[in-house]
This record gives structure tokens, sequence and C-alpha cells, in this order.
């Protein structure tokens, strides 16, 4: 999406000249900018926030429950990276519910962006449907069996009875003690999230600043030889053993750095995981 | 004592910072998007084959299991079977994305295979032998959730066309294609199948 932006944004810069305004580039990155903004903006328009690992938008948990539904939730998520987050709606719309779980996963990027490690319990109150929608890396070890035996077994009773507080208390219950089921490889997840975050991050400050000393370093170096060079002729300089001239056909040009926005604010966030659609609904 | 003359060769020096420059200018401009998008429209119908293929790889298990407990009901399992057979015994070609006729076969075969399927998981309703039975429930939550990916690769596969197709139409991309990347076709992407579309008759008698 935004490369499309940007190529509109720039196509006419080697057409029309090459010394294309430092003014105009800035002008037309603002307006990618804000393009890309309301973009993002208007895809999330019908779909909750994500406003905690607890969203009740349906209203029916009590705030005791949730509060300890979120304090479970952060502890597992603290032992295990794997993100689980419970979300109550009242209606899907005109969608099922697998699709709207699916889209709503993705839109909350739940999971560790690598290993795609999240879980979403979804429950839709007046259309009495609830999912299980599994991420990718989850597929394994949460399966779609096990995710209907949990909707089934423990969930499902409790919905009939009308206990809605403690259908998705057991669920929650369940998928944790599932994803824990397989210790080892819970453990070494957790590992490689904790290396891996602390990696890449580091790398990637590193060849950044390689990145940008050598550029400086050029610039600086031609406009030191300036100073403290000696003068050869007219626009040419030596210094330290190295010739620099200068005049002529130097341009220069601007390479623009696109990052993904890190979402701030609130005390958490998805890790930018995905799912494919793994997991099980059902109905009471 | 390092030696660089820069001036020496002005011209060869030019010319690299020009070739550069040009690479950051048209790198900038789209020259890469077309390539870029059809890999991820071929990665995102990679996606669709692999679980079309699960789905047919978990059919021999539940016919077998449904036999046990439902042989009289020789017409739904044979056409599950048979419809099996045509949509993996067909070769699908290698440009089945830009051919629309392969396209249309394919999604064909594989239509009548979900019909097959949900015709036999309904008759399963009155077998509570059946129903009880592990290893079905095991196989039916596998189908079940391997139908939800296939919907889920489907969406993913369309969105990807769709940018691809977009961008061979609109400029940039549209003059990209016309001077280097000339083989370049809008792919095909899935309908709704008639059959979905159709309302469904209710009758009482």
């Amino acid at each position: 999406m935004t490369e499309v932006n940007s190529m509109n944004g720039t196509m006419h810069a080697p057409m029309r000249s090459m010394t294309f305004g430092f003014r105009r580039l800035s002008a037309a990155l603002l307006l990618l900018a804000l393009v890309v903004v309301s973009q993002s903006g208007a895809r999330a328009q019908d779909f909750p926030a994500l406003t905690g690992r607890v969203v009740d938008e349906a209203h029916v948990l009590s705030s005791g429950t949730k509060a300890q539904l979120i304090e479970q939730l952060a502890a597992f998520e603290a032992k295990s990276s794997d993100q689980l987050v419970v979300a109550t709606v009242r209606s899907t719309g005109e969608s099922p519910i697998e699709p709207y779980a699916n889209q709503l996963f993705r839109h909350w990027g739940l999971g560790q962006a690598g290993e795609n490690n999240g879980v979403l319990l979804l429950v839709a109150i007046d259309d009495r449907k609830m999912r299980i929608e599994v991420g990718y890396g989850l597929e394994g070890i949460l399966t779609d069996l096990l995710s209907r035996l949990i909707i089934e077994n423990s969930m499902v009773p409790e919905f009939r009875a009308g206990n809605y507080e403690a259908g998705i208390r057991r669920g929650v219950d369940d998928i944790i003690s599932v994803l824990e089921g397989n210790a080892d490889e819970l453990k070494a997840r957790a590992e490689r999230n904790a290396e891996k975050s602390l990696g890449q991050d580091t790398w990637g400050k590193v060849v950044f600043v390689l990145f940008v000393s050598f550029f400086v370093s050029i610039f600086g170096f031609s406009i030191l030889a300036s100073i403290f060079g000696k003068k050869l002729a007219p626009g040419r300089y030596k210094w330290l053993g190295i010739a620099v001239s200068y005049g002529g056909g130097a341009s220069s040009g601007s390479a623009g750095s696109r990052g993904r926005s890190g979402r701030s604010g609130g005390g958490f966030s998805g890790g930018g995981g995905s799912s494919g659609g793994g997991g099980a609904s059902g109905g009471w | 004592m390092m030696t660089l003359n820069l001036s020496a060769d002005r011209s060869r020096y030019g010319l690299a910072a020009v070739l550069l420059s040009a690479l950051v200018l048209l790198s900038g401009c789209g020259v890469n998007a077309i390539p870029t998008y059809e890999e991820q429209a071929k990665a995102a119908w990679s996606q669709v084959l692999n679980q079309y293929q699960r789905r047919a790889d978990l059919i021999p298990n539940l016919i077998e299991t449904v036999k046990g407990y439902a042989a009289h009901e020789k017409d739904v399992l044979t056409s599950v079977v048979e419809a099996r057979a045509k949509a993996t015994s067909v070769q699908i070609p290698a440009d089945v994305l830009t051919d629309p006729k392969a396209f249309e076969t394919f999604q064909q075969n594989q239509s009548e295979l979900t019909s097959a399927l949900s015709r036999l998981l309904a008759i399963s309703e009155n077998y509570p032998d059946l129903k009880a039975n592990q290893n079905f429930l095991a196989l039916q939550s596998q189908l079940e959730g391997t139908e939800n990916r296939i919907a889920v690769a489907r969406r993913d596969y369309i969105e990807a066309v769709r940018l691809y197709n977009t961008e061979l139409r609109t400029v940039p991309g549209r003059w990209w294609a016309a001077f280097i990347y000339s083989d370049a076709r809008p792919m095909q992407t899935f309908s709704i199948d008639a059959e979905s579309r159709a309302v469904p008759k209710v009758s009482f008698d």
C-alpha cells in the first residue's frame, strides 16, 4: 500500500530533472505520510480497539473477573511469550464469526511477529457463537480438535446455562493448560523471543550507524579537505594524501527511510503475529 | 599512504554516480513493483493449493470412518470419492493463474468437492454412533478447520491479485509493464460460485 503511494509521489522526478528540490521532496513526503495515516485509520473502522488483554465490548464480565483474567493472561505471556486475548462483542455483523475472528486477529496482530503465537478467544453474545482463533505458530499445539473440545466440553455447557463469565474463565484455563502441556517447546519459544528481540534491535542499530557514518565521513572529509587541505588548483584540494575536486556535476541524492511505525500508548499491544484460520468455532 | 585521485577518472566516477542515482530513483518509482506483487500473488496462490491439498488428504480417512457406520449412504460417499478424484487427478497447468479457462476448471472442481463434502457432513448428523466416534470428531474438526483455512487463503489470494492487477492497470505500473514486463498478464481471481449465490429453496412437502 505504501509502495503504490511512494511511486505516485516520486514518479516524475527522473523525468523533469535530477535536482529535485528539497522543499518539494519534503512536501511530497508529508503528503505521503498523510495518505498512509488516513488509510490506516480508514481500515480500522469496524473493529473494537485493542484496549487490553480482555476486550469486553459486550459487557458480560464483572470488573473482578476481568482483572483476574488480565492478570492470568499477562502472567502467561511473561512466561511463554504466547499472547492470549479474550474479546466479547455483541455481534459480528453480517459476516460469520470465522472471517471476523481472523480479520480481527490480524488487525490486532496477536502473537510475536516471527512466531505468530497468538490466540484469540472471541465470543459474539447476540449471535450465540464463539471461536478460538489460533495463530500459525500454535496450530500444532492448540489443534483444531483441541480447540473444538475446549469449546464443546468446557464453554458451551456454561454458556447454555447463562454463565458467560464461568464459560470464558474455563475456556481460558483450558487453552492455557493445552499450551502449557508442551513445556519444553514453550520455554524454548520464550527464550528464542527474548534473544531475538534483543538481537534484531542491536544489529539494526549497528548497520544503521555504520551506514550513516560512512556517508557522513565522505561528506565530512570533502568539506574538511577544502579547509585544511592544500590547494592544488581552483576547486581541487589535497588533504591527507587524497585529492578531492569540487564543482561540475555533483548531485546529491536523498534516500528516505521507511519503517514500520510502532504502536504506542496503552499498556498492551499485539506483537505483529498472524493467523491463517486455525482453531474452531461453536455455538450455544 | 593511500592515494585516491578522484579527479583523474572524473568521467568514470560521474557515470557511477549517475547509475547509482538512477537505481535509487527507479526503485523509488516502482520499477520493482510488478515483480514484487507478482511474487506475493504467487505465494498466496501456493497457500491456496496447499490448503486444498490438505483437504484432499483428509478425505480417504473420513470415507473409511463414515463407511463403518453409514455404509448404505452409497450415493453420498461415491460422490465425495469421485469429486476428490476429479479435483486431484487434473494436472494444474503452469499458467493456471493467467488462463481464465484453466482457472475456471480448477475452481469448478474444487467447489464440487466442497458441496459433496458438506452433504457428507450433513448426513452424518443422522448417525449418533458416528458422531460419537472420536476418530470422526477429529476428522470433522480438521475438515472444518481446513475449509476455514481455504477461505482465509482464498481471501489473501484475492487481495494479492487485486494489488497486482491494479498495479498492471494503473500508471506508472502500466508504463513499466509496457516497457520491460511485456509478459505480465493480469491474474484470475476467485468468484463466488453459482451454487452459494443461489437462494436456498425451502419446500414443505
